[in-house]
């Protein structure tokens, strides 16, 4: 095909005669114009109309239009915010406490979910027939349980927990009642700060060295093994930063206190109920694509890379695992876009995330349109990033084909 | 198993019998059974359970969680559960149930509500209609997955049954009483939502996609601004835009009410869903179809009507399967602007303070009804799945 074209003698030759557009109902060129004019026409008429309608409406009701409420007081409560704001703040910030409560939830989210999907699709193929059950029947119930009624349950199940004064108490420092569930917390101070800017950049001289190492054995064969460096950069670096800080470590130990738990890291009843929820239903989803992705490779993959004398961990990492990613990135894509969209559903519990900010907003000051607006902007913005990033990261692992 | 081996054995020892080879081959052993530690049960759990250390130890630890959970489970549901509690004037006496503390179900919720959870606050004396309109989605799921029953004649069954269904539930005539729609709830309300979602958005979805790989650029901008716009945004923020901006685009005096504008917010939500599915369909075609029916001189409806639809759609049934499970699912979110479906009757089920603090038992209630429904599409599609690809196994 591409050979044929190729050739500039055959090119004119083969050149498709240049079409005159006549004025006929049979010339299919007109007949796509007129359609394609008569269906935008339609659409803009249609916009065109709902529009008006809503402008009389809203002079009608008198409400005015625009987002200048943005910056009048909000004088709503959040329990959960992860920049400082009291109800004296602007509707604007608390629509920014609530997109950052809704990221806080999705990226931790997106994190749990892919791990315990990962290991319930990678158990789902276990040889040991009770696991591999265990992980079908898993995957089975959750996926045709609605999202919903699994949020609703997990919060009846918290909710259905003794008090803080009986609290279950499974390990030293963790507490569990209907109040949440209380972690022991780290007692951040700047040092730990730059231990992790440490980690950052030693994460980042790791990936050069590791580029340079690969280069080295591509040029002259002979593999240099890479984790004494990733060892230092990643382990040492931080750990001498943090010691020659000071080494600072004071762990904030939650403990029974009057009628409540102090201290501590709390994950709030509504918090934890939705991650669990969207962790658990969304984990199914994954653990079926990791399963499917790795049954696509194929046995002969396997069994060459073992005859060319590979240990297993090679196997997985240099030959199954860059086969199967390929097939699960684009379903793994649609999975987190998913996990976030579905972390809109905190309204129902409580959760006072974007859409439930916005919702209250709209109630208390009626500019519906731009509440809406505004939950739209920020889902689309989200899914958006998310999978211009994952395109991004399909396209590195893509296959190159010729 | 050991009727065949002994077949092969004796024909080996035909073929090597002394006078085919007058060399006189040593005679083989006597046939011999395989071990029985790798035969029947105990070389299935050998191979499957206790191959190694490892997984001995894996199989021990999950055996004793499971049994562990389930006489957890057997005990809390069974055992000590409680199923009726005495109704007095006062309301449900629920004494018997806060005792349990925990330690058992309180089933009682279940016997007291369940009318309530399945329709709703429709008259109670008028139960029946409601319930067999729940049997007639159930027979036209049933006849729709036949596929003997695939074929035009299908449509007019759907159109007949959707439209007894609507008569049944109004009412007015016929001799039935009428029942205003407010009153309409429980299971039906969801099975409402997701039958005619789906019913409007297929066919929305299969003009979508064809526009999305239109040759026209303005058309096919549209589509694609339509699909990447809903799928963008979570329902949630559609079934807000149905319930507070609705009644804002509509003129004066229109007003349309609550469930059919969530079931609008459905439909444009499902449609970019399954348009996307059905894209797929239509990308999988080899385009040999597609210039084949140009050849003949087909015009684009022709073309598109009897050639490729009819197979493009063929080819994504299992997905589109489960996409109608996924809608299955989500109309459950209309609890959130308030409708009546099922979930949302089950939630008011326990505002009631004598049944407060029984929300497990309820959800686990409304749980078993959509898990057979998901189940049974879930298992369908499996099935037929296998059996549409049953051409291109070897």
């Amino acid at each position: 095909m591409s050979g044929a074209t190729a050739d500039p003698r055959l090119a004119a030759a083969r050149a498709v005669p240049k079409k005159r557009m006549r004025l006929s109902w049979s010339d299919p060129a007109l007949r796509g114009i007129v359609w394609q004019v008569v269906i935008v026409a339609l659409v803009v008429l249609g916009i065109w109309w709902l529009v008006s309608n809503t402008r009389h409406n809203l002079e009608v009701r008198r409400i005015a239009t625009g987002f200048g409420f943005l910056w009048r007081e909000a004088g709503l409560p959040i329990g959960e915010h992860l920049i400082d704001y009291s109800p004296t703040d602007t509707y604007f910030r608390a629509l920014l406490v609530g997109v950052l409560n809704t990221l806080r939830v999705a990226i931790v989210g997106i994190v749990l979910a892919t791990i315990l999907g990962t290991l319930i699709g990678v158990a789902r193929l276990s040889k040991n027939w009770l696991l591999a059950k265990l992980s079908a029947v898993y995957v089975e119930v959750l996926r045709d349980l609605p999202l919903l009624l699994q949020l609703l349950f997990w919060y009846a199940m918290l909710q259905g927990l003794p008090g803080p004064r009986q609290a279950l108490h499974p390990a030293e420092g963790v507490y569990l009642s209907n109040r949440g569930l209380k972690l022991p917390g780290l007692v951040w101070e700047p040092a730990h700060g730059w231990a992790l800017a440490a980690f950052l950049i030693g994460l980042v001289a790791t990936y050069f060295y590791r580029r340079s190492a690969l280069a080295k054995q591509m040029a002259d064969g002979r593999p240099r093994p890479v984790w004494p460096a990733a060892l230092g950069f990643l382990v040492v670096l931080p750990v001498a930063v943090w010691a020659a800080l000071g080494a600072p470590w004071t762990v904030d130990w939650p403990a029974l206190r009057g009628f409540n738990i102090q201290g501590g890291l709390t994950l709030s009843p509504e918090y934890f109920a939705l991650l669990l929820g969207l962790v658990l239903y969304t984990a199914a989803f994954i653990a079926e694509i990791v399963r499917s992705g790795i049954m696509a490779v194929q046995l002969g993959q396997w069994e060459a890379a073992q005859a060319l004398g590979l240990r297993p961990g090679q196997v997985l990492r240099r030959i199954v695992l860059p086969q199967a990613l390929r097939v699960i990135i684009p379903p793994m894509t649609s999975q987190y876009l998913n996990l976030t969209k579905n972390s809109s559903l905190a309204v129902a519990i409580g959760y006072q995330d974007i859409v439930s900010i916005a919702n209250t907003t709209l109630n208390q000051t009626g500019q519906a349109i731009e509440g809406v607006a505004i939950i739209m902007g920020v889902y689309l913005t989200i899914s958006l990033s998310i999978s211009l990033f994952m395109n991004w990261y399909n396209k590195r692992i893509a296959l190159v084909e010729r | 198993m050991s009727d065949m081996t002994e077949r092969v054995v004796l024909g080996t020892a035909a073929g090597h019998s002394p006078e085919a080879v007058p060399g006189g081959v040593e005679q083989g052993a006597p046939p011999r059974r395989a071990p029985v530690t790798s035969t029947g049960l105990i070389g299935w759990l050998r191979a499957n359970l206790f191959s190694s250390w490892l997984n001995t130890a894996l199989t021990l630890a999950l055996a004793y969680l499971i049994v562990r959970g389930l006489i957890g489970s057997v005990s809390w549901a069974f055992v000590n559960a409680v199923w009726s509690v005495p109704v007095t004037e006062a309301g449900a006496q629920t004494q018997a149930c806060r005792a349990l503390n925990g330690t058992g179900a309180c089933w009682a919720v279940i016997t007291e509500k369940h009318r309530f959870i399945l329709f709703g606050t429709y008259p109670y004396e008028e139960h029946w209609r409601p319930a067999l309109c729940i049997l007639l989605f159930i027979g036209l799921y049933v006849v729709s997955a036949m596929r003997r029953f695939w074929r035009k004649e299908l449509v007019l069954v759907w159109a007949v049954t959707l439209v007894a269904i609507g008569v049944l539930m109004w009412g007015g005539i016929l001799g039935l009483s009428y029942v205003p729609q407010e009153r309409w709830g429980g299971l039906v309300i969801t099975l409402i939502l997701a039958t005619f979602g789906l019913a409007f958005a297929f066919p929305l979805a299969v003009l979508v996609a064809l526009g999305r790989r239109s040759e026209l650029p303005a058309i096919k901008v549209l589509c694609v601004l339509y699909v990447e716009l809903i799928r963008g945004v979570p329902l949630i923020s559609l079934l807000f835009m149905a319930s507070v901006m609705f009644p804002l685009f509509l003129p004066d005096g229109v007003n349309v009410d609550k469930l059919l504008r969530a079931q609008v917010a459905i439909i444009l939500f499902a449609g970019a869903y399954l348009a996307e599915v059905v894209r797929g369909g239509l990308q999988a075609l080899s385009k040999g179809q597609y210039e084949a029916a140009d050849a003949l001189g087909l015009s684009y409806w022709q073309k598109t009507g009897f050639i490729i639809l009819p197979q493009a759609l063929r080819l994504v049934i299992p997905p589109l399967v489960n996409t109608f499970i996924g809608f299955f699912k989500d109309t459950s979110l209309v609890l959130i602007i308030g409708i009546f479906d099922l979930l949302t009757a089950g939630k008011t089920a326990i505002v009631e303070p004598a049944w407060q603090g029984f929300g497990i038992e309820v959800y686990i209630f409304c749980g078993l009804i959509y898990f057979l429904f998901c189940f049974a599409m879930s298992k369908y599609s499996q099935n037929l799945e296998a059996e549409l690809n049953r051409h291109r196994r070897r």
